[in-house]
């Protein structure tokens, strides 16, 4: 428990209305969007600025507290959860655009912006922010800094690492330190780099710079329907060995399908489909992206595509991606509780993985759904369950460990968006050795000597070898 | 014991490369695996040694004092190319050109044209994340590196990343890999992010006036054109009489053709378009010239700011050898220079907020004024505390800091 005093403290900081401290306040944050784990931090507290921020980081250094930074709390691993003993610093607050630079394409932001709105700030200028999360009406870019968060559309432009050329960030001790520079040549080691993805567990970004892309003037976007996941797995495979490289190349079965196509998000997929393909393509100029795009059309059809369809006019296009983009939401209408995966496989292996993933899924008698970013391989096997019924969760979390191992055997890794946090923990003994796993809590440490910040996250310090600094061995 | 018959009790006979008798005394060693390179870095802490880090000597002089050399020719395999996924694991010691052939007998390209001579290895250019013109249209060189595996000072092997597109599990220690110079241990694998090879590469030339170009450069960069590569050259490297301003396209033959239309239209059709065998000399000779000089350095500051930079360089260093990519901002410079007018030239563009990194310079000017020089406020005790980390008994010659470190 967090002393009282230490809230009151807060409050003198953040002012009181920004500390919630009563056990329904803080009840609000104990989950993220993975509500399989649950934890109600200590004492939350809401910082309006950067002052704030960096004040209620130094209080909580002098008092030795550990705490969880939070944005928009979209997260699917557990990663933004505090315990009792914690206190969670919510950064939403921080919500200002601090520049638009449009002869540099570039933006500073603080990290409660959420995503979608930097790219509406610098849509006038002809530009658009290139990650976007399918939770960007909501999340932060805070957030997708400190996961290293994707999108659909990072296939062709990368992910949020491809985009952050610097950060102010707010050490656990309090010291502020500028990592990067405002045209993203490292000023020395690349420590913005390593920053990005580190799951909050270096420290807080106070200020975000990031890069801004030209909005392509041509667009194209199809959806495809296979009569089997295996061969929609196939067609991937095809266009990436073409060459051409879609903005978006994004799969979903027939039970994401259904589910879809029964709520509000309804976007026209076929019903009958046992995979709908949606491919985007896009560039500056309208010829040549129109020559690639009857070349990737082709390509479908050749590897079974039934029938593809062009999105006629904007207000289509919009639609087919509405329903991608709400596709987890509209999962909700199949049961109550959901477990979103998300894994990674070399993209040729994914007919087999999906076959893999849905022999589990029979197995263990579960319902299973797959929506994707198939031209990268990350997949996101969905399980709808009813967390009521007894036995049944044990059952998902078996079932969730079969499919990662399958994923890590074909060469996978167990995550390419959502992070490790809390829920991917147990599997970083099988992607890494103890001396990697020791390594990387070492390089937290020099961060974070305490390790304060979002504890007990990331790193499984049980399976660490002994990595003694300074003098280098192993015991 | 002696370091050369520790070594060859170690790893064997073949692996000693050079006793050091015919060179400067100091003996090359050349592991034929990752583990051997491990093996020989356990050795070297526990004799107290201190090893120089050397990929094919055709990048950064080989004049660290040192007990021994570590030289990673040797570890010059391909151990896996999947072009059906785009990706591929390459051995540290590899050459670019011997990458590159393999690379292309599959269809697929790494779209890094790193500056240097033709075998330079792809370790080097990883760890030095020298990206040469192809920056701009393909990213840094971090951007093509999924992953590395690497060994720490003290000889242990740890794996970052993976081979997958993306890959969020674990700290992304890649990135410290990249850039940085040995200075967080040797690099023995690296796996990549590839692209299938163009249909069409055209180079497209523009000679003229530093600043009438500048201005070109300005407008094409200002039309959002998909372009390869946006090159400014000296005349020096380009071997003309006048300033060059470079455009490459490639893709697929309707992007090019479509770029290059407009690449027309902005610029009024000025541009002379180099036959396949002239843009290949001509990007080549751009390329090794950067190791034909003592120094070589690069800017990064704002696109925006490019101009200005190239007049800060060319006024405080000169500007023979001298490139630039206008629409990301880099700049690169070859020559001669002394400690003196590295740091105040540093200082200079610190107030541009523009970073001098040093990517090639003997070893004295190397320690005197640091691959970086000094660091923002606060970020030295972290820098400090990644090599204690990573090299605890700081046996890799790697002068990152310099003296300047101090300031």
């Amino acid at each position: 428990m967090i002393d009282a005093a230490v809230a009151t403290e807060l409050a003198r900081i953040v002012t009181p209305r920004y500390v919630r401290t009563a056990e329904a306040e803080r009840a609000t944050y104990a989950m993220d969007a993975l509500t399989v784990h649950r934890r109600t931090p200590g004492v939350v507290v809401l910082p309006g600025s950067r002052e704030e921020l960096i004040a209620v980081v130094r209080l909580l250094a002098r008092h030795e507290l550990s705490f969880v930074p939070r944005g928009a709390g979209t997260g699917l691993s557990g990663g933004a959860l505090a315990s009792e003993d914690a206190v969670l610093v919510v950064l939403t607050r921080l919500n200002r655009i601090l520049e638009v630079d449009r002869r540099n394409r570039r933006a500073v932001v603080e990290p409660g912006v959420v995503n979608q709105r930097l790219s509406a700030a610098a849509a006038p200028y002809g530009l658009l922010y290139a990650p976007d999360p399918s939770s960007q009406s909501a999340c932060t870019i805070g957030g997708n800094v400190a996961e290293n968060a994707g999108g659909p559309h990072c296939l062709k432009y990368g992910v949020t690492a491809n985009h952050v050329l610097a950060l102010e960030v707010v050490l656990a001790d309090g010291r502020v330190v500028e990592l990067g520079s405002p045209g993203g040549e490292p000023w020395g080691p690349d420590l913005a780099g390593l920053f990005v993805g580190s799951e909050g567990n270096f420290g807080l970004a106070t200020r975000i710079t990031v890069r801004l892309l030209p909005v392509p003037r041509a667009v194209r976007t199809l959806l495809a329907d296979f009569t089997s996941v295996s061969s929609a797995g196939t067609a991937v495979s095809a266009v990436i060995a073409s060459g051409i490289v879609p903005a978006a190349l994004e799969m979903m079965d027939h039970s994401c399908i259904q589910a879809v196509e029964d709520s509000v998000y309804a976007a026209g997929y076929p019903r009958d489909a046992a995979a709908v393909l949606l491919v985007e393509l896009d560039g500056r100029a309208e010829e040549a992206v129109e020559t690639e795009t009857a070349t990737v059309v082709e390509i479908l059809r050749d590897h079974g595509a039934r029938s593809v369809r062009t999105a006629a006019e904007p207000r289509e296009r919009e639609r087919l991606w509405l329903g991608r983009k709400k596709a987890f939401g509209a999962l909700g209408r199949l049961s109550r509780d959901l477990v979103v995966q998300d894994a990674v496989v070399p993209r040729s292996a994914l007919p087999a993985v999906l076959e893999a993933i849905g022999a589990i899924g029979r197995r263990y008698d579960l319902t299973v759904s797959n929506v994707f970013h198939a031209g990268d391989g990350n997949l996101h096997p969905n399980i709808s369950f009813d967390a009521r019924i007894p036995g049944l969760q044990a059952r998902v979390e078996a079932a969730s460990g079969e499919m990662m191992e399958a994923c890590i055997a074909a060469g996978g890794t167990v995550t390419g968006e959502h992070g490790i946090g809390l829920d991917k923990l147990r599997y970083m003994p099988r992607l890494f050795d103890a001396d990697s796993l020791a390594a990387m809590r070492s390089v937290r440490r020099v961060f974070d000597p305490s390790e304060r910040v979002n504890p007990g996250k990331v790193i499984p310090v049980h399976a660490c070898r002994e990595w003694h600094r300074g003098t280098g061995r192993v015991a | 014991m002696k370091v050369i018959e520790r070594v060859r009790a170690l790893l064997g006979p073949d692996a000693v490369l050079e006793d050091g008798g015919a060179t400067d005394g100091v003996p090359r060693i050349a592991p034929a695996s990752p583990d051997a390179v491990a093996l020989l870095l356990g050795a070297v802490r526990d004799e107290g040694w201190r090893v120089r880090v050397e990929g094919a000597g055709t990048w950064m002089p080989a004049d660290a004092p040192a007990d021994l050399a570590l030289t990673t020719r040797r570890l010059d395999r391909l151990p896996s190319i999947q072009p059906q996924d785009l990706a591929a694991t390459a051995e540290a010691g590899i050459g670019c050109d011997q990458l590159r052939q393999q690379l292309a007998d599959h269809g697929t390209w790494l779209p890094l044209d790193a500056p240097g001579l033709a075998g330079r290895t792809l370790g080097s250019v990883v760890a030095t994340a020298t990206a040469g013109p192809l920056r701009h249209g393909f990213g840094p060189v971090r951007d093509h590196v999924v992953g590395v595996t690497f060994v720490t000072g003290d000889g242990r092997m740890v794996q970052s990343g993976g081979r997958v597109m993306k890959n969020v599990a674990g700290y992304d220690l890649t990135k410290l890999q990249a850039g940085g110079f040995g200075a967080f241990g040797v690099i023995v694998l690296v796996h990549l992010r590839l692209r299938a090879l163009p249909r069409v590469d055209q180079t497209h030339v523009l000679a003229g006036s530093r600043e009438d170009l500048s201005r070109v450069a300005e407008d094409i960069a200002g039309a959002g054109l998909t372009l390869a590569a946006l090159e400014l050259l000296s005349p020096a490297l380009a071997r003309r009489d006048r300033w060059v301003l470079a455009v490459r396209l490639a893709g697929s033959a309707a992007l090019v053709a479509a770029e290059e239309a407009a690449l027309r239209g902005v610029t009024g059709g000025l541009f002379a378009t180099l036959r396949a065998e002239e843009a290949h000399a001509f990007w080549m000779r751009a390329s090794e010239a950067f190791a034909t000089r003592p120094v070589s350095f690069r800017v990064g500051g704002l696109p925006a700011s490019t101009d200005d930079l190239l007049d800060l360089v060319q006024h405080q260093v000169g500007d023979e050898w001298l490139a630039a990519s206008p629409g990301v901002g880099v700049l690169r410079w070859a020559g001669d220079a002394g400690a003196d007018r590295l740091r105040r030239l540093r200082r200079a563009l610190a107030v541009q907020e523009a970073p001098l990194t040093i990517e090639r310079a003997p070893w004295m000017l190397r320690r005197a004024v640091g691959h970086f020089g000094a660091y923002r406020e606060g970020v030295g005790p972290l820098v400090a505390g990644l090599r204690q980390t990573f090299d605890p008994g700081h046996t890799i010659a790697a002068p990152v800091e310099g003296d300047d470190a101090a300031d």
